[in-house]
């Protein structure tokens, strides 16, 4: 039995009136790489903010390495959907990506040569070792990624949450974040929310569709009945683990 | 160079550098976080504490500190937990402030001396105690920012991931403001609290034009602050023009050119 990393059972969450998670249970494993999609407003990053410790749940129990979430944050590495920041904020990609250490560190305590090393070792991972002295702003939004995914690596997580991480690249850039997540899923569990909905089942081990409520997938087809309970409106039907690929059209009756 | 033999004129040199070193500093963070007007607001809501050293008798600078701390405090904390945005804190605490001050001076009998140099600053007549107010205010916030550089490049940069990462960022946003207050008190006698929100502002985003990091970005400014005000100095000795307006205008100037240049040659 493998452990589990992440257990959500009935979770719900509301704000400002409107229910955004609804009754959601769900578990992840050590070694999982879970892929959620979902269609704009579904409610994905609120399931990675609740998973953070940054949002309470309204209803039920969030337990992320069987304790609160808030309380273990120093093994969970989140890479933010989109970095909004200034493009003339003066800061170098090293020194945002050592940023990662921060939950490590203490108040006050200085970056020291550990640091440092391992800031340059997740920026060699996440390949643009060479960059390590530009400006943020002069990066393309590919890089951007890559440095955020460098900057999650440097705390050293056990469980990986990434937020659209394609969302901006480019689709050459595209393939090559995949693959690097590929690698990275060897050693932490990773959970993966984007509604790039094309290429993800062919690299993740779970997908899990959310909207509101959630349906996960270990394999086959993501049935039509299913699709539709998820979705009210036509979608792709998803087939998970070989031979995926999207197979067909599926309307709605 | 005889200038310099007279006490008041090496005091105003020491206020100038003194005062460039807040600056540099604090003013890096008002100009990447963006909170130029949180400032402005902070510098005018202490004229509150003017007013009341006028009125206690004491000297108004003694009255200053307490007071743009409490608004720093006041406009931080009602901008981000009540429901109250941030404008609108900023706007309250600025009039009210300002309001409490004439209230105060209405109150103290007599004439309010040298009240002209806190509004618009008077560099020239800075008196050897406030210095040495200033060098150990310079202090103290030098201490403070070499304490959390990095947790103050984290919030300024990313403010969720720094939340994330288990940093409290709202005592942080806090100590940052306050630093800000103190650094008010340092420029109030330079610059004067109507003119504070542009030395806090226009040497930093000069400096961010050509700074790599926080850090060359700080040392740049600094070093700016000092240029102008020690230009302003100057020129307002051979002129015979007010020292805190003229200072204000050389920064200004200097902004003036270096983005013309910059439209000019193409340079983002």
């Amino acid at each position: 039995m493998k452990k589990e990393v992440v257990t959500l059972s009935d979770l719900s969450v509301e704000a400002g009136g409107t229910v955004i998670l609804d009754g959601l249970s769900m578990s992840v494993c050590e070694g999982d790489y879970l892929g959620i999609i979902g269609p704009n407003g579904a409610g994905k990053t609120t399931l990675l903010r609740v998973i953070l410790g940054l949002q309470k749940p309204t209803s039920g129990s969030v337990r992320v390495f069987g304790a609160d979430p808030a309380s273990v944050r120093r093994r969970i590495g989140y890479v933010p959907q989109r970095l909004f920041f200034d493009r003339d904020f003066p800061v170098t990609v090293f020194e945002t990506v050592l940023m990662g250490r921060l939950a490590v560190k203490g108040m006050l305590a200085r970056y020291n040569r550990n640091d440092r090393e391992i800031a340059l070792g997740a920026l060699e991972t996440a390949g643009i070792g060479g960059l390590k002295e530009r400006r943020v702003g002069a990066l393309s939004g590919g890089e951007i990624q890559r440095m955020l995914i460098a900057r999650a690596l440097a705390g050293d997580p056990e469980l990986l949450l990434l937020d659209e991480p394609t969302a901006s690249v480019d689709p050459g850039m595209k393939t090559s974040i995949y693959d690097l997540l590929d690698t990275l899923r060897k050693s932490m569990t990773v959970i993966l929310v984007t509604h790039d909905t094309g290429t993800i089942t062919s690299h993740v081990s779970q997908v899990a569709c959310l909207n509101r409520g959630i349906h996960l997938h270990e394999e086959g087809e993501i049935s039509s009945a299913e699709m539709s309970h998820m979705y009210p409106y036509p979608v792709d039907v998803l087939v998970h683990e070989p031979p995926k690929k999207i197979l067909r059209r599926h309307r709605k009756p | 160079m005889e200038i310099f033999s007279y006490e008041f004129m090496q005091n105003a040199v020491a206020a100038a550098l003194l005062a460039s070193v807040a600056c540099g500093i604090i003013g890096t963070y008002v100009v990447v976080k963006r909170i130029g007007f949180i400032s402005g607001g902070i510098a005018h809501a202490a004229f509150g504490g003017i007013g009341l050293g006028y009125y206690l008798g004491i000297s108004p600078l003694l009255g200053l500190i307490p007071f743009s701390l409490l608004s720093a405090l006041g406009i931080g904390l009602l901008g981000k937990k009540a429901k109250v945005a941030e404008d609108t804190a900023i706007g309250a605490f600025w009039a009210a402030g300002m309001a409490l001050g004439v209230l105060f001076i209405s109150l103290t009998p007599g004439y309010a001396p040298n009240l002209f140099s806190y509004l618009f600053g008077n560099i020239l007549t800075v008196p050897r105690t406030d210095l040495y107010m200033m060098a150990a205010l310079d202090a103290l916030i030098v201490a403070v920012v070499f304490a959390f550089y990095k947790e103050f490049l984290a919030v300024s940069f990313d403010e969720e991931y720094a939340e994330v990462s288990g940093l409290n960022t709202m005592a942080l946003y806090l100590l940052q403001l306050a630093l800000i207050a103190l650094t008010v008190v340092i420029l109030v006698r330079v610059v004067g609290i109507v003119m504070v929100i542009a030395l806090l502002t226009i040497p930093p985003a000069i400096a961010r034009k050509f700074s790599r990091n926080l850090r060359s970005m700080m040392v740049l400014s600094g070093v700016l602050s000092a240029i102008f005000t020690l230009t302003g100095l100057w020129l307002s000795y051979l002129f015979d023009t007010a020292s805190g307006a003229t200072i204000i205008l050389v920064a200004a100037l200097a902004f003036t050119v270096v983005h013309l240049v910059f439209a000019v040659t193409g340079r983002e």
